[in-house]
C-alpha cells in the first residue's frame, strides 16, 4: 500500500495539445480517490500515466515515496481493472487471476492458495474452470477484479469498470467494489463519468476539465460547495439550474422574482452588474406543500409549468425563462462542455410526489434561498463559496472513513478468529 | 429465410461445388487408368487399376517423385516455418508501432508479392549458379520467401490489428515484460491467424513451378510440380497422363489435410471473450 503524489504533471501529444496541464494531487494511503469529467477531460490519461501506459511529458509522479516516472508498468507494482476487462481468452478463470502471479515465479501452492482467497473474495469458486467468453457481463467484471486483488499492489487503478454493465448489476459491483476497498483498505484510483459512482464511492473526488483540475474534496463538498461554474453543473442530477440575476442591496433579481442574501454572501457579489444564481432543483418545492414553518426561509414566485415529469418517488417539473443573450451563450457552451445539450433556457424544478401542479398552467414555488449560489458569468467562479464550511465538510467524511476502514477490518480480523 | 429462397441456396451451392471438383474427380479416376484405357471416352475407368500409383512409388518414375516429394515437403516447410516468424514479428511492429516508413513497408511487400515470377527466374538462375545456390534447398527455400513473406505480413498485420491493445496492457500490468506479453498473450490470441497465414504460405510455396523448374537440375532439390513435368511415359510414342495424375493426386492430399485439420482452428475466433460480450 502506498500513496501516490502528482506534482505538476503535464501530458502533451505530439501536436502540443495539453491532454493532462500542471496536475497536481496527493492521494493518501488507503484513500479512494475519483478522477471525474466529461469525456475528453483527461482523467483516463491521468489513470494510465499513474499505472505507466502513458509517458509523462513533465512532471513527478511519485508512489510510495519513489518517482516512478522512468519506471515500466510492471515495476510499478499497482494493479488495474481495464473499461473492457482485458481478460485473456486463452485461460482459464483460474489462470486468468494466477496470472500476475504465474509471472512473479509463484510457487504452486501459493498460487493455489491466494487464488482460492481471491475467488472467495468474489464468489467466483464454480467459474474458476470456464474460459472468459462463457461468462456473463458480471462474472468477467469479478474475475477482472480478481486478477486485480490476487497481488499485493501498492494501489488499484479503476478504469470506468462498470459502463458496461447494465443499470441493475452496476448498483450491485458498485456496492461490492466499495465494500472491497474498505476491507482491504488500499488506495485506489477510481475513473468514472458517472455521478452516482463519483459520489457514493469515492472519498474525495477530482473534478477535471480539459486536462484541468478544478476542485478536489469530499463529494458533500463538491455538491454543497462547489468552487465554479463548472463543478456546479457538473455534480448533480439533474443538474444545477443557473438563473441570470442582477444584484440590487441585499437582493437578486432573477426571472423568479428576487433572491434575498444574507449580509456576507451581499457582500460578495456587491458591485457587479450581471450575475448567475445556481440553485439545484431541490432548493425549488410546491409552495402549497411547504410548512408555515421553513416558508419565511425562501421566497415565493409564480411561473408557468412547461412539462411535469412525476417517477413516483419524485417529481420534476421544467420552468422556461428568459435570459440575456450573453447569458444564453454562456449556459450553451457549458452545457455543451457538460456533455449535454440544453435547447432552452428552463430550470428544472424537484417538487413533491404528491403535488398537483400541472403541465402548462401557472403554479406558485417556493425557493429556498438560504442554500443559493453566486457565480460570476464571465470567469464562472462561485462569488459565495464557504471555504471553511467545505472544508469541514472534507473532514468529517475524513473521519467517517476512518472509522469505517477500522470497522471493515476490525470484522475481516474477528472471522478469521472465528474460523480459526 | 423462405423455403425457396433456401433451394436456390442449395442449387446454386451444389452447382459450384460441381463446378469447382469435377477437375478434381477427372483426376482422380485419370489416375487409376490403365495407359490403353485413357482414351476410352468415358468418365469412369473401364477397369480399375493401381499401376500408376506404383509406377510412381515403386516402379519406374518412383526415382523422381518419391525425392521431388522429400525435396517439395522439406523445402515448403522450412519456408514456411521461417516466413511465418519473421512476418510475426514484423506484423506485430506494423499493428503495434508507430515508426517512420511503415506505409513504405506495407507497400513494399504489396510490390513485391505482385511482381512477376518469370521475370526474376532468369537473373536469379545465373546469380544462384556463381554463388553456388543452384540446385540446393536454400536455393529455393530463398525465393520462396520473397512469395510467401508478403502475403504472410499482410494477413498476421490484420489478426494482430483485431487483438484489443488493453490485453497487452494488462499483461504489463500485471507484471510482464514486452517479450511475456508478446509470447504469453499475444501469440497465443494470434494462433488462428498464425495457422491461417501458414497454411497460405505452405500452398503457395506447394505450388510454385516457375522456381522449382527454372533453378533445380537433379533430385537434390527438385520440387513435385517441375518432377511432375519430367515424367515420361514407357515408351516415346506412350504420354504419362496416367502417371502424372495419380502424382497430382498425392500432392493435392497433403492440401486437402492440412486444411481439414486446421480449419476449425482457423475459424474459431478465440478473441471472442476477451471483451465485454
Amino acid at each position: 500500500m502506498a500513496s501516490i503524489e502528482m506534482r505538476n504533471i503535464v501530458k502533451q501529444y505530439g501536436d502540443g495539445f495539453p491532454a493532462v496541464n500542471d496536475v497536481s494531487l496527493d492521494i493518501a494511503d488507503g484513500e479512494f480517490m475519483i478522477l471525474v469529467g466529461p469525456s475528453g477531460c483527461g482523467k483516463s490519461t491521468l489513470l494510465r500515466m499513474i499505472v505507466g501506459l502513458e509517458d509523462i511529458s513533465s512532471g513527478d509522479m511519485v508512489i510510495g515515496g519513489k518517482r516512478v516516472n522512468d519506471l515500466a508498468p510492471r515495476e510499478r507494482n499497482l494493479s488495474m481493472v481495464f473499461q473492457n476487462y482485458a481478460l485473456y481468452p486463452h485461460l482459464t478463470v483460474f489462470e486468468n487471476i494466477a496470472f500476475p502471479l504465474r509471472l512473479s515465479k509463484t510457487d504452486d501452492a501459493e498460487v493455489r492458495r491466494r487464488v482460492t482467497e481471491a475467488a472467495d473474495v468474489l464468489e467466483l469458486h464454480e467459474h474458476l474452470e470456464r474460459k472468459p467468453a462463457n461468462l456473463s457481463g458480471g462474472q468477467r467484471q469479478r474475475v477482472a477484479m480478481g486478477r486485480a486483488i490476487v497481488r499485493h499492489a501498492e494501489a488499484f487503478l479503476f478504469d470506468e469498470p462498470l459502463s458496461n454493465l447494465d443499470a441493475k448489476l452496476r448498483g450491485q459491483m458498485r456496492t461490492e467494489i466499495s465494500r472491497l476497498q474498505r476491507r482491504l483498505g488500499i488506495t485506489t484510483v477510481y475513473v468514472t463519468h458517472d455521478q452516482t459512482e463519483a459520489m457514493t464511492l469515492g472519498d474525495r473526488v477530482c473534478v477535471l476539465r480539459k486536462g484541468k483540475i478544478q476542485q478536489v474534496a469530499s463529494p458533500r463538498e463538491l455538491y454543497e460547495q462547489p468552487v465554479n461554474l463548472f463543478v456546479a453543473g457538473f455534480i448533480g442530477s439533474p443538474p444545477m439550474n443557473f438563473l441570470p440575476a442582477r444584484p440590487e442591496g441585499n437582493r437578486l433579481t432573477t426571472p423568479f422574482g428576487p433572491v434575498e442574501l444574507d449580509q456576507k454572501r451581499a457582500a460578495a457579489v456587491a458591485g457587479r452588474d450581471l450575475l448567475l444564481v445556481g440553485i439545484r432543483p431541490e432548493y425549488f418545492e410546491d409552495a402549497s406543500l411547504v410548512d408555515e414553518a421553513k416558508r419565511p426561509l425562501g421566497t415565493l414566485f409564480r411561473a408557468r409549468v412547461d412539462v411535469t415529469e412525476w417517477l413516483g418517488d419524485q417529481q420534476y417539473a421544467y420552468i422556461p425563462y428568459e435570459a440575456p443573450a450573453e447569458i444564453t451563450s454562456q449556459l450553451r457552451d457549458l452545457s455543451r462542455e457538460l456533455d449535454s445539450e440544453e435547447l432552452r433556457t428552463q430550470a428544472i424544478v424537484s417538487i413533491d410526489s404528491t403535488s398537483r401542479i400541472r403541465e402548462g398552467r401557472e403554479a406558485e414555488f417556493w425557493l429556498d434561498t438560504r442554500k443559493v449560489h453566486v457565480f460570476d458569468p464571465t470567469t464562472g467562479e462561485n462569488l459565495t463559496r464557504d471555504a471553511e464550511a467545505g472544508a469541514r465538510l472534507t473532514q468529517m467524511a475524513e473521519e467517517d472513513r476512518a472509522e469505517q476502514v477500522q470497522e471493515a477490518q476490525a470484522g475481516m480480523q474477528g472471522r478469521h478468529a472465528g474460523a480459526a | 429465410m423462405s423455403t425457396k429462397e433456401k433451394t436456390w441456396w442449395y442449387v446454386g451451392g451444389v452447382a459450384i461445388i460441381i463446378y469447382a471438383l469435377f477437375p478434381v474427380a477427372w483426376i482422380v479416376s485419370l489416375s487409376f487408368k490403365a495407359p490403353s484405357d485413357i482414351a476410352n471416352k468415358g468418365f469412369l475407368p473401364t477397369s480399375p487399376t493401381g499401376e500408376n500409383y506404383s509406377t510412381i512409388l515403386t516402379g519406374t518414375a518412383s526415382d523422381l517423385f518419391l525425392p521431388a516429394l522429400r525435396n517439395s515437403f522439406g523445402i515448403c516447410l522450412i519456408a514456411t516455418f521461417i516466413s511465418c516468424v519473421l512476418s510475426m514479428f514484423a506484423a506485430y511492429a506494423i499493428a503495434r508501432l508507430d515508426f517512420p516508413g511503415k506505409k513504405l513497408i506495407l507497400g513494399t511487400a504489396l510490390g513485391v508479392a505482385i511482381f512477376p515470377v518469370i521475370s526474376i527466374v532468369t537473373p536469379l538462375f545465373n546469380l544462384w549458379r556463381q554463388i553456388g545456390l543452384y540446385d540446393t534447398w536454400l536455393g529455393l527455400i530463398i525465393p520462396y520467401l520473397s512469395l510467401t513473406l508478403p502475403i504472410s505480413i499482410w494477413t498476421m498485420s490484420a489478426f494482430f490489428r483485431e487483438i484489443p491493445w488493453e490485453m497487452e496492457q494488462a499483461a504489463q500490468v500485471d507484471g510482464a515484460t514486452t517479450w511475456q506479453a508478446f509470447r504469453k498473450v499475444i501469440v497465443p490470441l494470434a494462433a488462428p491467424g498464425v495457422f491461417t497465414t501458414a497454411i497460405i504460405a505452405f500452398f503457395i510455396a506447394w505450388n510454385d513451378f516457375a522456381y522449382g523448374i527454372s533453378l533445380t537440375s537433379t533430385s537434390v532439390a527438385r520440387p513435385v510440380p517441375a518432377a511432375l513435368g519430367l515424367f515420361s511415359g514407357a515408351s516415346q510414342f506412350e504420354d504419362p497422363t496416367g502417371a502424372i495424375a495419380a502424382a497430382a493426386v498425392i500432392v493435392t492430399i497433403p492440401v486437402v489435410a492440412l486444411v481439414l485439420l486446421f480449419q476449425r482452428r482457423i475459424v474459431a475466433g478465440l478473441t471472442n471473450g476477451a471483451v465485454k460480450g
